[in-house]
């Protein structure tokens, strides 16, 4: 799989009240939470950003509440990837089960500006800034998130399983 | 090979003998949670699965506690989605306004959770159980959907950091200004993937209440979960409340720690974050002049008996200073109800305070208390992100209910012996 996208650039310790203020937690359809996705730090970021365009951020990307509306307003809002330095826990897992591609990066979360065009493949891990030519590898993912990628989230990756009449999960 | 508590309940937990820092498990859930904000969005998924019932009607907790009593239509719907998933398949731990309170308040105090048990919840602050000697963490909509299908989930086992906490706490001191201190110490990624063992003389002095408070605000430096040994006083207040037998976990002596913190108390003065981190703590003796619009008493992190007991101990015979709104929610039904046997809410409602129902409230900008731009609110909760409580140019600052109490008589904030 791969994305190709302009650039926003975000600090360190994005929470996700930021990403999508309690406020608006009264709905739970992506395309309705998309509308404010950032709405107390750059309100109006939908309209801004043209579908297929990547987020870079700093450290702890997400850290705070367990929202899984967070990273689903951000997919609603049109975001291809996420590229951080690191991510918190929960907003981790819970991008990878909704089918939202993180990667963590810290070279990329460094020397990325905002504005540029990046691409990612995300099989091979590999970022690169078509801007400048440079390229960054994230850390590998082990093999149940890969799946999980593959399947496009956890509830397609569930359903498979299920058909198959295994567990859902491997144990190494 | 000696093992952590955490990594005993979640051995316990896959049917292994032994589980290692980084293996990727999968483990049975004895309690799966969420409340009416994440429910929603985990029915659906449970929708999707398709399965025709839940994997066991007894083993899911719907609390509704967010948005109640209903803020807006919005919230209304969503809440009745809850309650009709909870009707239409049985399950015994739904828990309407009335009989209950929040989530991370209730599942202790009617014994649904105890010691050893593995507790993953549709909320950040699910860590809070570690305070009974049980694995708990917090996961998103999707992973509780999946798991009320199948009642299981995956997971990595985390390293562990222990902090241990020796001397003698200063009796204006709770565990309040200990997880702050100690968050200003490890910063808001800290401990993210890890397990935090709280530990030490002064953790066993602690009452349960203080235990939680503790656990509840692990997920503040990122930790998976919180994790406190039981001892006597937390097997006394499981006993009291459940008729299951606990498995009483301990780490072993030698099991590996990825880093020991040591903390000397004796020194220790209260603690306040100032905005817009839990981490930006200072002793109250550096906070300086700050004026205050509003303290808010409650939340799953200081909504307890012992909380309002604090609160009602500093205020008793004084008065809200006057511009403070001071707004207390009792955690649960229970708790108002024996605070007002006690006489807390009398002392409180003397002094000033309005009393709201069990509920999240203002803890994160839902309703019953959103601050104005510009506005200053002390709170007892857990976050004090930008926006958190309402505007994004209002601030929040975060301390024990002693603190709490004090600066709404001072109108700004201060401790009981400025009074």
């Amino acid at each position: 799989m791969k994305f190709q996208g302009e650039i926003w650039k975000f600090g360190d310790n994005v929470d996700t009240d930021l990403i999508i203020p309690a406020r608006f937690l009264n709905a739970s359809d992506k395309h309705e939470l998309a509308k404010n996705c950032f709405a107390d730090m750059r309100a109006g970021f939908m309209d801004m950003i043209t579908p297929g365009d990547i987020i870079v951020a700093g450290k702890n990307f997400g850290a705070g509440s367990s929202r899984e509306h967070a990273p689903l307003a951000i997919k609603g809002a049109g975001i291809s990837a996420i590229i951080a330095e690191s991510f918190a826990r929960i907003f981790y897992r819970n991008a990878f089960n909704i089918g939202l591609p993180v990667l963590e990066s810290k070279e990329a979360s460094l020397s990325i500006k905002e504005g540029n065009q990046v691409s990612v493949n995300l099989s091979t891990g590999e970022i690169e800034n078509k801007d400048t030519g440079k390229r960054f590898f994230a850390r590998p993912i082990n093999d149940f998130m890969r799946q999980l990628v593959q399947a496009g989230g956890l509830v397609e990756y569930v359903k498979k399983r299920k058909s198959m009449n295994k567990t859902y999960i491997t144990r190494r | 090979m000696p093992m952590t508590i955490t990594e005993k309940i979640l051995a316990h937990h896959s049917n292994l003998e032994r589980v290692s820092p980084g293996d990727l498990i999968e483990v049975h859930v004895d309690m799966a949670l969420a409340n009416d904000i994440t429910a929603p969005l985990a029915i659906k998924v449970f929708n999707e699965i398709g399965n025709p019932a839940v994997f066991d009607r007894e083993k899911i907790a719907l609390i509704p506690d967010h948005f109640v009593p209903n803020k807006d239509i919005k919230s209304a719907e969503q809440a009745k989605v809850m309650r009709e998933f909870a009707t239409h398949h049985n399950i015994k731990h739904y828990y309407e306004l009335g009989q209950a309170g929040i989530e991370h308040v209730i599942l202790p105090e009617k014994g649904l959770v105890i010691s050893g048990d593995l507790v993953i919840g549709a909320d950040s602050h699910t860590c809070t159980y570690g305070a009974l000697g049980a694995f708990s963490s917090g996961v998103g909509s999707t992973d509780l959907g999946v798991i009320m299908a199948t009642g299981k989930t995956w997971l990595k086992v985390p390293p562990t950091i222990k902090i241990e906490y020796e001397g003698k706490l200063s009796p204006l001191l709770r565990g309040k200004d200990l997880i702050l201190f100690t968050l200003g110490t490890l910063g808001v990624d800290g401990a993210t993937y890890r397990a935090l063992e709280f530990a030490g003389s002064v953790i066993k002095g602690l009452p349960m209440a203080q235990r939680f408070t503790m656990t509840n605000m692990a997920v503040e430096a990122g930790a998976k979960n919180g994790i406190i040994e039981p001892d006597e006083i937390t097997l006394a207040f499981v006993a009291q409340r459940s008729h299951r037998s606990p498995l009483v976990c301990t780490s072993d002596p030698g099991a590996d720690y990825e880093k020991v913190i040591k903390i000397e108390v004796d020194e220790l003065e209260p603690h306040i974050a100032f905005p817009h981190s839990p981490a930006n703590v200072l002793p109250l003796s550096r906070v300086g002049d700050i004026e205050l619009n509003q303290v808010f008493i409650g939340s799953c992190t200081n909504g307890w008996l012992e909380d309002l007991r604090d609160a009602a101990g500093v205020l008793k015979g004084k008065t809200v200073a006057k511009g403070v709104r001071l707004i207390v929610l009792p955690g649960s039904q229970w708790i108002f109800r024996e605070a007002i046997k006690e006489g807390i809410i009398e002392t409180l409602l003397d002094a000033g305070a309005v009393i709201g129902p069990p509920s999240c409230g203002p803890c994160l900008g839902g309703h019953l208390g959103i601050l104005a731009e510009g506005e200053r609110a002390i709170s007892t909760s857990n976050r004090n992100f930008i926006g958190r409580m309402g505007h994004p140019k209002s601030e929040v600052y975060l301390a024990s209910p002693v603190i709490a109490a004090a600066s709404a008589i001072l109108g700004s904030i201060g401790g009981p012996e400025e009074l």
